[in-house]
């Protein structure tokens, strides 16, 4: 694939948000023009099983799926499943995981899915207004304060990794 | 219409094409990863609703489509199982108005019992396919299914898989078709009646409609070549078509979007000059063995590409000529009951008793696995009784005795009653338990209604099947309704007594579901006049 396609993995446990995360990212980048694939296989893995869901965008994206090893992104919602998904990361792709928010205070443990999303967004093209009007469209109203408290928390940790802070 | 560009899923997609196209009644059963499109359809303000199960819904399409409507109906790929009687007939009788009839595979089986091909239905039941291969095709190929079904008065199957269901991708809606005239009922007793004298002709004209739609397939019928005229060229079809364009870059790549007919000279000339002629397909060998048949040398895949789905890598892997055994997945945590499931007490108490389960499908297939392993069998919708049963009749009385039946309230009125009967009319020496686990929705596809919850597709009152009202008018005595939560130990000791009491019993164990249980408050609050 050319790299002018994004490969975004996000993985985690049924129930942790894995799903919502994947369709927010892909709608942030939906909304800023690109093309934009989705992929994931939902049913039984609802019930605490291992969920990953792709998500690839740019100017035109083939295959919906993240082939193994060429994750330029890796979001992980869950500790335990850093290891057995780290074979999907391409060397020098970047993985982000619940660590990279420590010192960061979060309302819920419920937005920790939007608050990598944050951390996400600090290595990608896509403006803060598209990542908010995807969050304002996959999560009900009363969630949303909380949700972008989150994301901005993520990102704003994310910038601090960068030492600008 | 909706003309702006969005993103969708194939399921989302198959939905909206229907709302455009005014398509009059969706009917269905949920099945993963078909279970979104009536409930997306719904949700765009169409008609839609949940049968008791796929064969039944195909019969009301069938029935929708005599009057002139157009109708849509959804199910996974074992569903058609069990609609393939009414499917195999509607062939020879054809339709009025439109009828498109989606089949979601599971290849890799990601949520399913088996990974059937049914690109094969099409073929032994003598109906059109198409094949999308995302959620643009989706959307594309539902407006061309009912135009290929109106034009030729012929069912359409529209053969979905997981990956296309359930991936998102853009669409862009495109001008709705002409408005179909209004439903009536135009008496066509020859055409509708299969008694052998009417059917034997009708089968001649479905003969003859399919040679139309193949001449029209091969002449304008749907396709994407990319890459045109190169070296290397293959022929893909459904999800495959992407994962192949991505795997190999320097390939001419075909798409043949209606896959029953097959456009064999559009193939054949596709291949002409070819170096090399591939066909890459998910599933059976069912492209790569039609074309042969026609005399067109293709390379198929080798045996081990049948089992699981294709990916870039695995088309990568096909496309170097490796037989060579595959990296084995990664290791992933199963899915497990939900902690607090009304479920686990019975499972608990089944595994305590050694009971020998007949299972059946749905979340309590989990049963199966630690810490539980109470499951014996499990092998299609309903097969707990009739499998329980013939266990009963035929294994040595102090073994007959520990066989239960164990079966969901949505599977239960899917093909479950049947095998009621069953038992009553052929009761075991040994008697019977059936233990109907109803947890008031159809939790393993996400909470959907069915005739038990008593409320429709969109959460609204209706008519409610009462299940042991239904066991105990088909006379059965035994018949009890538990919450086998408020005492564990009380249940497992009536399970035991019911399996040895040499008598036909029923369980109904009711408690909502731990997940729906929020919901169904809300919808009875709702309903209260």
């Amino acid at each position: 694939m050319s790299r002018s396609v994004t490969n975004i993995v996000v993985a985690g446990l049924g129930g942790q948000g894995v799903l919502k995360a994947s369709d927010i990212a892909a709608e942030a980048a939906f909304l800023s023009g690109h093309d934009v694939k989705k992929s994931e296989l939902h049913g039984m893995s609802q019930r605490g099983g291992s969920v990953t869901s792709d998500v690839r965008f740019g100017a035109e994206v083939l295959s919906p799926m993240v082939p193994a090893g060429e994750a330029d992104f890796l979001v992980v919602l869950d500790a335990d499943q850093v290891q057995i998904n780290l074979p999907l990361l391409r060397p020098g792709g970047r993985l982000i995981d619940p660590a990279r928010l420590e010192g960061v205070r979060l309302a819920s443990r419920k937005s920790l899915n939007v608050a990598l999303l944050g951390v996400l967004s600090a290595s990608l093209d896509i403006p803060e207004t598209a990542w908010r009007k995807a969050i304002a469209t996959h999560l009900p109203e009363k969630l949303h304060a909380a949700n972008f408290a989150a994301f901005e928390a993520g990102r704003a940790a994310a910038r601090g990794d960068g030492g600008s802070q | 219409m909706t003309p702006q560009r969005q993103l969708l899923s194939g399921d989302e997609a198959v939905a909206l094409a229907a709302f455009d196209a005014g398509v009059r009644l969706g009917a269905g059963y949920p099945g993963t990863p078909s279970t979104e499109i009536l409930e997306y359809f719904a949700h765009l303000g169409g008609r839609a609703r949940w049968s008791p199960n796929e064969k039944v819904a195909l019969e009301v399409g069938i029935g929708a489509a005599f009057a002139r409507a157009r109708a849509l109906v959804t199910m996974k790929h074992v569903g058609l199982n069990v609609a393939a009687d009414p499917l195999f007939t509607a062939a020879y009788t054809g339709v009025s108005g439109a009828l498109v009839i989606v089949s979601a595979d599971d290849p890799g089986m990601a949520s399913s019992q088996n990974e059937q091909d049914n690109r094969r239905f099409a073929a032994a039941a003598g109906v059109p396919m198409l094949e999308p291969a995302d959620s643009q095709d989706a959307y594309d190929f539902t407006l061309l299914a009912i135009e290929v079904s109106e034009r030729w008065g012929i069912p359409v199957l529209l053969r979905m898989t997981t990956r296309v269901c359930h991936s998102k991708t853009v669409v862009r809606p495109r001008a709705a078709l002409p408005a179909p005239p209004e439903p009536d009922f135009v008496r066509d007793i020859r055409g509708r009646v299969m008694i052998p004298s009417n059917a034997r002709p009708a089968h001649r004209r479905l003969r003859a409609k399919l040679a139309g739609i193949a001449r029209w397939n091969e002449a304008e019928g749907p396709r994407r070549v990319a890459g045109e005229g190169r070296q290397l060229r293959i022929v893909a079809s459904g999800v495959a078509f992407a994962h192949a364009r991505e795997a190999a870059p320097e390939a001419a790549v075909f798409q043949p979007g209606m896959t029953y007919p097959l456009p064999v000279e559009a193939i054949r000339g596709f291949f002409d000059g070819a170096a090399r002629r591939v066909v890459i397909e998910e599933g059976d060998p069912v492209l790569a063995e039609a074309l042969r048949a026609e005399g067109i040398a293709v390379e198929a895949k080798p045996e081990m590409y049948r089992f699981g789905e294709l990916d870039v890598a695995r088309i990568r892997r096909i496309l170097a000529g490796g037989a060579a055994p595959e990296p084995a997945p990664a290791p992933v945590t199963p899915p497990r009951l939900c902690p607090g499931c009304p479920h686990r007490a019975v499972f608990e108490a089944l595994r305590d008793l050694d009971c020998i389960v007949s299972g059946d499908i749905g979340c309590y297939s989990l049963g199966v696995l630690p810490p539980f392993e109470a499951m014996d069998t499990l092998v299609c919708m309903g097969a707990a009784l009739g499998v329980g049963l013939g266990m009963r009749a035929t294994l040595p009385a102090e073994q007959a005795r520990r066989v239960v039946s164990v079966i969901g309230d949505s599977t239960f009125v899917h093909s479950g009653i049947t095998g009621l009967v069953e038992m009553v009319y052929n009761p075991p020496s040994t008697g019977h338990l059936v233990l109907i686990l109803d947890n008031g929705t159809t939790a393993m596809t996400g909470m959907q209604e069915h005739p038990g919850t008593g409320r429709t597709l969109d959460h609204r009152p209706t008519g409610k099947v009462s299940f042991e009202d239904l066991a105990r008018a088909l006379g059965i005595s035994d018949v009890l309704v538990v919450d086998p939560t408020v005492n564990p130990a009380g249940f497992r000791e009536l399970v035991r007594e019911r399996l040895d009491a040499g008598r036909l019993s029923v369980i109904v164990a009711r408690r909502n579901c731990l997940l729906a249980a929020g919901k169904i408050k809300e919808y009875e609050r709702c309903d209260e006049p």
